[in-house]
């Protein structure tokens, strides 16, 4: 296998001006999940099936009888929309091989869920399907917290958030337990292609999306989606918290193609996280040390990607 | 724009399973309302970069053939509009603009 695919998207002006996604939807004003849609289709063309499990995306883009998408569409329950996507997979195979569709035309199927439709509730179906090897890409937005029905803490939480079921008070202070690290145990499965980007770098998530639907098996790229509502930061912040996330190393922009392992948007000199905390409401409670804890897990991540990598790809804290 | 159901569709006229027929038809429900603050482009200050068409999570901002040419005499082949049917006054696109070509003034109705 060829290492180091060319890049497809270079500039802003190689980006397609068809647009797919329909404005009207309800998405809240502000939130990036416009964002990460609206580009992902047009990376992925007209010639796509898009499988979403119940989550924001699905409520607000597809309120009964409208709906903003103009490519076909499904929308299924919260566990399975792994399932559901292998089986489209599935069916556009025999399809093929009963010459009912021409057999060489490329047809994208990509699951879209959010983190607890991946990380919680959809996991087992996700794992099945990636064991199974389907030829799908598997789009997670992680907005951090089960937003659509109210803030209520997911698996992909991370350390001190506060949420609506992990409240700040006398006895708890925010989410206890760590982020689970979803693209990492994804990784596991051994799959051809697997991604973490973020929509600030938006060339980088395109070429992404482009790179998961071209290899033969399954993909799964893992979006950090800031949320205004649900990390309590005001609306036109977040694509600019997007991006601090990458500067500050709380999200690295990582890809595994085919085992080779790449930080894809290097921080030669990184923030302090505190220029990415103090932005959110969701950890206002935080103190100086908290926050210096915060770090300190930050700094030994970026050693343990520093070290898998082999140089200094996210260089010291210096700001 | 009016919306497209006057009244209740009985059960015969739904499409079986709820299925939606026409596709992208959510452009019939404007979401301009929400807006509080309204974005308005400077169209001489503007310098093309398309962040704001990128970045726009709507997406709101339109890609207009119309040329026009600044106050300082540089000509552009096309123009940034903002569609206010659907912007939602979210403010990304005055937040990521490169020369701050994007003003931010409250909505007055």
């Amino acid at each position: 296998m060829s290492s180091s695919p060319k890049l497809h998207y270079k500039t802003v002006f190689d980006i397609p001006k068809e647009e797919l996604f329909a404005p009207g939807h309800g998405l809240c004003a502000g939130c990036t999940a416009g964002t990460i849609v609206k580009l992902l289709l047009k990376v992925a063309g007209p010639n796509t099936v898009i499988v979403n499990a119940t989550g924001c995306v699905e409520v607000s883009t597809t309120t009964f009888p409208y709906t903003s998408w103009r490519v076909p569409y499904i929308h299924v329950a919260f566990e399975n929309a792994a399932a559901v996507a292998s089986g489209i997979e599935a069916a556009l195979k025999v399809l093929k091989a009963k010459g009912l569709i021409d057999p060489n035309k490329r047809v994208n199927v990509i699951a879209l869920a959010g983190d607890g439709g991946t990380a919680d509730i959809g996991f087992q179906a996700l794992s099945g399907t990636l064991e199974r090897g389907h030829k799908l890409m598997y789009v997670m937005y992680d907005n951090e917290a089960y937003m659509n029905t109210g803030i209520q803490r997911s698996g992909a939480t991370p350390q001190y958030a506060w949420t609506t079921t992990t409240p700040v008070g006398k006895v708890l202070r925010g989410k206890i337990q760590f982020k689970k690290p979803v693209a990492e145990i994804v990784a596991a499965h051994r799959i051809p292609y697997v991604a973490t980007a973020n929509p600030a770098h938006f060339l980088d998530m395109m070429n992404k999306f482009r790179r998961g639907l071209e290899v033969e098996g399954p993909s799964f790229i893992h979006v950090l989606q800031p949320c205004t509502t649900g990390w309590r930061f005001d609306p036109r912040l977040g694509i600019k918290i997007a991006r601090l996330a990458t500067e500050t190393a709380m999200w690295i922009n990582w890809e595994l193609d085919y085992g080779e392992f790449k930080v894809t948007v290097p921080v030669p000199k990184r923030k302090h996280v505190k220029h990415y905390i103090r932005l959110q409401g969701r950890f206002n409670h935080l103190t100086d040390r908290d926050i210096e804890e915060i770090q300190k897990m930050v700094d030994s991540e970026v050693e343990r990607i520093n070290k898998v990598v082999g140089k200094e790809i996210i260089g010291p804290v210096v700001e | 724009m009016t919306l497209q159901i006057k009244r209740l569709a009985s059960w015969r006229e739904v499409p079986v399973g709820g299925a939606i027929t026409q596709p992208g038809n959510s452009v019939n429900r404007p979401t301009g309302d929400w807006r509080v603050f309204k974005p308005i482009i400077n169209q001489d200050k503007c310098v093309r970069c398309y962040l704001c068409w990128v970045y726009c999570p709507e997406p709101a901002i339109k890609i207009i053939d119309r040329p026009y040419k600044t106050s300082s005499g540089r000509e552009w082949k096309m123009t940034f509009e903002v569609d206010y049917d659907y912007c939602k006054g979210c403010g990304i696109c005055v937040e990521e603009c490169p020369v701050k070509a994007i003003d931010f003034v409250e909505e007055v109705k």
